[in-house]
């Protein structure tokens, strides 16, 4: 599993009620089912990710976070996920205001565009930066979005989003990613 | 009825009030069950048929000597594992494979009901099937499961009896019976209705049957049951046994031969007055309209985990019909899980070899099964 599951995973609470935005192929949401709360369901847009979500006997709704997280009523998960697919929303700020609508803490990790790697290769190649995190050419990313660190920061600070805990260790400039858990 | 006097079947003496508001009490339910209950009695699953279906559900039906209709999801080592699970199966009232129906014989004229049988709802068809759990001494199923008209049996269960099913699988349905397939339905009804064997539905005590009308109700239904795109994979313009077209209005076309074949056989095995009396039902089924319009309410006592499916090729019962359940119960904040198979195969996907939704089942039910274990 992903270090940054690991990471996601040590910030919910024992037998908490979670909802995983974007769950991939459920493998977060196993981790979490077996070692923390039973009480955790995902939403995936993808057929295959979802047959993988079933195989692992998940509960999985399929839908778009962009227009189906309106259907759960206000603070209905102690925490909701969205892992590394904020950027790839059409409106972001819809779905980030979705999640701390509906969920009590949003846990958000977003790859950041501010880290050295990515600020070098766009300095020294002069192409758009293709890394671990941002694997894609810029011709057939999913990444609408790209922000950095400093960026979600004060996306935050300016709409009185309270960061409560950021994974980092690091800061804007070392980290590839950026973990938040965010209340409103 | 003879030929129903081998099949098993409960007498229900329990008086049920029919939402029409009569009273019908000492009437037969057929049943078929499959797999063995456990000693805990934790391992029964009821599956509610669609339209035409029966209690026969997997094997060989003794009757018809065909397949039954859930042969790729029910049996041993299946998606629904009769290995592991006991599954019971009914005939719902007003059909015709021995529960009681409007062929059944009226003690007060000795003659068939025919017509004076009673306006049948989804919800009485539920009742009456809920008298099997105190048969079987069941105090909780582990899960009710059904496709079509089933799975609008499943709503109406868990919405009826909110803590006797630990799981629910609605799969292809609706809470609301729309428009179109209202029309639709109609449309089966008047082809029946105008056939002048129907006698007005006394057809039986005149020994006559209103098969030409029920066949093209048949043939309609069964067009309705498929996808564009699988109708035109499977037949085209294919001729039937015929190098060219004849210019006459024999069956030219495959389709056409397929169509009149599926009619032919279905009268063979199905009443025309049950088809009346439970297209009725179904036209009737609107799980809101006790709520107020509001889906939620029907499902607020409930502690069930559902799961529900659906088809993309279903334009019957399309995915955004079923996805309205799945919006009602997040809505409360109940569990609930949901997927679209992509499928050609339209509406009856459900009965069909459908590799990613019997999976589907599957691991719902497995998972389910090994949490409470």
């Amino acid at each position: 599993m992903k270090k940054e599951f690991y990471n996601i995973a040590k910030l919910v609470t024992q037998n908490s009620k979670i909802l995983d935005v974007g769950c991939g192929n459920g493998e977060l949401m196993k981790y979490i089912t077996e070692n923390i709360s039973k009480d955790i369901r995902g939403i995936e847009l993808s057929k295959s990710n979802i047959q993988k979500c079933v195989e692992k006997g998940l509960t999985v709704i399929e839908g778009n976070a962009e227009k189906d997280l309106r259907q759960f009523p206000d603070s209905s998960f102690d925490f909701v996920i969205l892992s590394q697919t904020l950027q790839a929303f059409l409106d972001p700020e819809n779905v980030l205001n979705e999640l701390l609508r509906i969920g009590k803490k949003a846990i958000v990790s977003i790859p950041n565009f501010g880290h050295w790697k990515v600020r070098l290769h766009l300095l020294l190649k002069g192409t758009m930066p293709v890394t671990k995190n941002l694997p894609n050419e810029w011709y057939n990313t999913p990444n609408l979005h790209m922000c950095t660190i400093k960026d979600f920061e004060n996306y935050c600070k300016e709409r009185d989003i309270k960061i409560n805990i950021k994974n980092l260790k690091f800061h804007n400039f070392f980290s590839e990613l950026g973990i938040f858990i965010l209340e409103k | 009825m003879n030929k129903f006097k081998d099949i098993k079947k409960i007498i229900v003496e329990k008086p049920l009030k029919l939402d029409c508001g009569q009273t019908i009490n000492n009437y037969p339910l057929a049943y078929e069950t499959y797999g063995k209950l456990n000693s805990d009695r934790s391992n029964a699953i009821m599956i509610f048929h669609a339209l035409t279906g029966d209690q026969f559900a997997s094997g060989i039906n003794p009757i018809t000597k065909k397949d039954g209709w859930w042969n790729y999801a029910l049996g041993p080592g299946k998606a629904i594992d009769t290995d592991k699970y006991f599954v019971i199966a009914s005939n719902v009232i007003g059909g015709c494979m021995g529960s009681f129906g409007p062929s059944d014989i009226n003690p007060d004229t000795k003659k068939p009901y025919g017509t004076n049988f009673p306006v049948i709802t989804i919800n009485d068809m539920v009742n009456a099937q809920y008298n099997l759990l105190d048969y079987f001494k069941i105090e909780k199923l582990f899960s009710v499961i059904g496709g079509s008209m089933g799975g609008m049996q499943v709503l109406q269960f868990v919405s009826n009896f909110p803590n006797k099913a630990l799981t629910a699988i609605p799969i292809a349905c609706t809470a609301s019976h729309s428009a179109q397939n209202i029309a639709l339905n109609e449309l089966g009804r008047q082809s029946i209705m105008a056939d002048r064997n129907w006698q007005d539905g006394f057809y039986e005590e005149q020994n006559k049957q209103p098969d030409k009308g029920l066949a093209v109700a048949r043939m309609a239904a069964h067009i309705t049951y498929l996808s564009k795109a699988g109708l035109q994979e499977k037949f085209g313009r294919k001729l039937q046994e015929r190098d060219d077209l004849k210019f006459s209005f024999d069956a030219d076309f495959q389709i056409e031969s397929y169509l009149r074949y599926q009619g032919s056989v279905f009268v063979d095995r199905f009443d025309a007055n049950s088809y009346l009396y439970i297209t009725r039902a179904m036209d009737y089924f609107d799980l809101t309209k006790k709520f107020g319009g509001n889906l939620s309410k029907a499902f607020e006592k409930s502690d069930t985990k559902f799961f529900i499916i659906s088809f993309t090729s279903d334009w019957l019962y399309p995915t955004s019909e079923n996805r309205d359940i799945v919006i009602a119960l997040n809505a409360i904040g109940k569990n609930v899980g949901f997927v679209e198979i992509s499928s050609d195969k339209g509406h009856d996907s459900f009965l069909l070899d459908v590799p990613d939704f019997l999976n589907t089942v599957k691991y719902f039910l497995n998972t389910s099964y090994k949490q409470i274990k």
